[in-house]
């Protein structure tokens, strides 16, 4: 009894006081979740799939809901030693750039496809902040089919967002930097002068398949998140943007201080108007584009060298800037394409724009000037009307489907609950604690599963056991199937969650998914399609091992002839042909990762032997009751040493005389 | 000891009805289980295993002359298939001869020396294009389990690939 009065005392100190911008002191008194709702019986499947962005670990992880049982850690920007992903021969063209081999990025925010609007569980999309490309994955198989780099910016924030039928796929320059076709060696403090802004349009294919179709340069501003238009609204992009005060230094103070930033609205259907009729500007760029092949079970990459620029300014009915209180962070459209959520991050209030006042106010030329050229909307002329006092720091927002849109609130740590229409607060829940980006299945498209609501929290404190310094991130999910949100259940993620989608189970796991690569179908050059075709070829210090792998057993196993200066690359086919067989490979020394070769799989690990000596190998994923019998060994002589080169799999030959 | 058995056993059951081949730590524990030499019983039904399992899990309704799988009766001619039996040793030697030698000495699997003769060719057809069901009811072999310890893999054949294979394994036999 004591502890419900405890509770409630939090909840209205959190529910009132919004003002006292802090945490709750500790999670004794937090709310109980609903463990029940969360539990999925061994062997069943969860409901949806959550895609979570890692953040600063570069990758992508793959959660169940309502269970908070971790799948997968999909490889996207950052090597992974443990999948060979960024190690391996095949893999490591997927992290070229234009600056050569990047192994880490910083990966914010996913984005499943769309089509007519809804997730269609083909693809999911992550964005690398710090080097900026756009990656691809694809969901048959779970990796990471494409990435593309993205020219004249840094920082790639407000991206990987999609228009409604994944037409394209965009990026926005969170830092604004001189154009990588102008001189960039110039005083940073020419920042108005000499940095611009470019968002680029990223066209996505019937595959897939990704190509920067434009940019368009804008003023110098950070860019910092966006979302399509849809329905009504499908042709139009909007971003949001700060720092329109143009500062080099110390933004957290030089960039605060206008009143309004703005939403910035595209209207891209127009852009390609424009591109057709021969607008665009032709700049010489570098940009690099990787591609995964499914059949050579490899990547190329190829470096791009032109991109085409239109100008806002000088075309003027492309963009156009919405006034939105103080430093805009999440930018977010209702399911009918109608409302446009503007979350400034140091607003007291939400303001909600409406696309038709906007489409009338562009009509009737509502402006109050022009930011940089492109015109500015008088704000109150697109103002649907604005939520009062919905808490402190607002960052985004999803929507449920049934005219309710749920906002987190970083320093007051909740997540509110508010009517799309009245615009009237309804409901509110405390995070713990300071809670970023939140996910509804579909919550970003037009047909939301109003069901869950996860909320990702920046910090944990005292929420789990202690681990010294650092501590985990978390998720948290809420049932929001009634009228007020109930705690389910709250678990640790890996790296940093940004933004997070989720989509139907079956939407995925019904989409084909790949269980192993036909060998017959494998195209690899140094492919071995059975042991007769194992072989070791020198070419001068270079040495081709065609190795397969059963279980359990490598062939060759025994390798003599290896010399001090070789450069030796295993090329290890996995001869297996079911699901769920993987095999491993790993060889003493190796400055390298391991290699994890699915079935019908080929790949390569390189290994230069620094010492003479007898080098044993293994598998290193558990396949059969002998995988600890699945092992060999490699035999490093002295340079210019007579060893012949020999390879043999269960033939013990006899000693030499 | 009788904790360690008894946990085996447990294991074995969850093994035995789990057509998932690939959880190889429990064929491990099927190797204790088998040098414990204890015979585990009745096979415990299991609820959690039914959504991987294609196949029905009563043993009672297995025809060890058939085996199971799609083919009821293989018609085979007198003659051999050369063509035939050359292409089924071309697939074999990308999917088979890992493991199989063509002697009747044991590799990974047994050779196949002789083994058109002690099979049927619908049961040899039934268990290469569809082998975990029949590693999980077969009494042979389950038999044969316990001396190789590796579950034969389902490598993924086409009819007609398996088909060309049993022609190839008739060669072997010295089928002219």
């Amino acid at each position: 009894m004591r502890n419900k009065i405890v509770s409630a005392i939090v909840i209205i100190a959190l529910g009132g006081a919004l003002f006292t911008a802090c945490k709750p002191k500790n999670s004794g008194d937090s709310i109980v979740g609903d463990a029940e709702k969360a539990y999925v019986a061994p062997g069943k499947h969860d409901e949806f799939y959550n895609f979570v962005s890692g953040g600063f670990s570069g990758q992508m992880s793959v959660y169940g809901l309502p269970s908070g049982r971790l799948f997968r850690v999909i490889p996207v920007f950052s090597v992974d030693p443990e999948k060979g992903w960024g190690y391996s021969e095949e893999t490591k063209p997927m992290l070229n750039t234009s600056h050569g081999f990047v192994p880490w990025d910083d990966l914010h925010h996913t984005e499943l496809s769309q089509t007519n609007g809804e997730v269609d569980g083909r693809w999911v999309f992550g964005n690398a902040n710090n080097t900026p490309r756009i990656a691809r994955i694809d969901l048959k198989t779970f990796k990471t089919a494409e990435i593309i780099e993205l020219p004249n910016s840094g920082g790639n924030h407000s991206s990987p967002f999609i228009t409604e039928n994944t037409e394209y796929v965009v990026a926005g320059t969170r830092f604004s930097v001189p154009a990588d076709y102008s001189n960039g060696d110039v005083a940073i403090n020419t920042y108005k002068e000499n940095f611009k802004g470019h968002i680029s349009f990223v066209k996505v294919g019937k595959e897939g398949e990704m190509d920067l179709a434009f940019q368009i340069v804008t003023p110098g501003v950070n860019f910092d998140l966006s979302h399509a238009g849809k329905g009504k609204s499908h042709g139009w992009f909007f971003f949001s943007c700060y720092n329109t005060e143009q500062a080099n230094t110390l933004l957290e103070v030089n960039a605060s201080q206008r009143d309004k930033d703005f939403i910035m609205a595209v209207n891209w259907k127009k852009a390609e108007e424009y591109i057709k009729a021969g607008k665009g500007k032709k700049q010489s760029v570098k940009y690099a584009h990787n591609t995964w092949d499914e059949k050579t079970h490899t990547a190329k990459s190829i470096m791009k060298t032109e991109v085409l620029v239109l100008d806002a300014a000088a075309l003027k009915d492309i963009c156009y800037m919405i006034p939105c209180p103080k430093s805009p962070h999440g930018c977010d459209v209702d399911p009918t394409g109608e409302y446009i959520v503007g979350s400034g991050k140091l607003a007291a209030l939400i303001p909600v724009f409406s696309f038709d006042k906007l489409m009338g106010a562009i009509k009737d030329k509502k402006f109050d000037g022009n930011y940089g050229g492109i015109n500015v909307i008088k704000y109150e002329a697109a103002l649907h009307g604005e939520v009062q006092k919905p808490g402190l720091g607002p960052l985004h927002t999803e929507f449920d489907g049934k005219g309710n849109a749920y906002t987190t609130f970083f320093v007051s740590s909740e997540v509110v609950k508010w009517n799309i229409e009245t615009l009237e607060v309804l409901d509110r829940v405390p995070t713990y604690y300071s809670v970023g980006h939140l996910c509804i299945p579909g919550g970003d498209s037009k047909k939301p599963f109003g069901k869950y609501l996860v909320a990702y929290n920046k910090i944990t404190k005292d929420r789990y056991l202690p681990t010294g310094p650092e501590l985990a991130q978390s998720a948290q999910i809420f049932d929001i199937s009634g009228d007020k949100m109930k705690l389910v259940l709250d678990f640790p993620t890996i790296g940093e969650p940004h933004y997070a989608q989720a989509a139907p189970a079956d939407l995925i796991k019904n989409n084909g998914q790949i269980k192993f690569y036909k060998i017959e179908d494998n195209k690899h050059p140094f492919v071995t399609k059975g042991e007769k075709e194992a072989k070791v070829v020198r070419n001068g210090n270079k040495v081709d091992i065609y190795m397969s792998s059963i279980r359990s057993h490598f062939a060759p196993d025994n390798i003599e002839g290896i010399k001090l200066g070789d450069e030796v690359y295993f090329h290890v086919t996995n001869l297996e042909q079911d699901w769920d067989v993987p095999h491993g490979f790993a060889v003493k020394g190796a400055d390298n990762g391991e290699l994890l070769i699915m079935p019908g799989e080929t790949a390569t690990l390189k290994w230069v032997p620094k010492k003479v000596g007898m080098y044993p190998m293994y598998c290193t994923d558990f396949c059969s009751a002998l995988h600890q019998e699945m092992q060999g060994y490699i035999r490093v002589s002295p340079a210019g040493s007579s060893t012949p080169l020999s390879w043999s799999v269960g033939t013990n030959y006899p000693k030499a005389k | 000891m009788i904790n360690v058995i008894l946990l085996a056993c447990e294991s074995l059951e969850i093994r035995i009805t789990n057509n998932n081949q690939t959880i190889m730590n429990k064929s491990f524990v099927l190797a204790l289980t088998m040098v414990f030499a204890i015979s585990c019983g009745e096979k415990a039904p299991d609820s959690s295993a039914a959504e991987i399992s294609t196949e029905g899990a009563d043993p009672s309704s297995y025809d060890p002359n058939r085996g199971e799988g799609k083919y009821d009766h293989v018609e085979l001619s007198a003659v051999l298939d050369g063509a035939m039996a050359t292409k089924g040793e071309e697939v074999s030697e990308v999917k088979c001869t890992s493991c199989h030698k063509m002697t009747d000495e044991k590799l990974v699997g047994p050779g196949w020396k002789g083994v058109t003769e002690r099979r049927k060719p619908e049961w040899i057809m039934n268990f290469i294009t569809n082998p975990d069901p029949m590693i999980d009811k077969d009494p042979e072999v389950q038999a044969q389990l316990e001396i190789c310890l590796v579950r034969m893999p389902n490598q993924g054949l086409m009819d007609e690939d398996a088909r060309s294979i049993l022609e190839y394994m008739r060669k072997v036999d010295g089928v002219k």
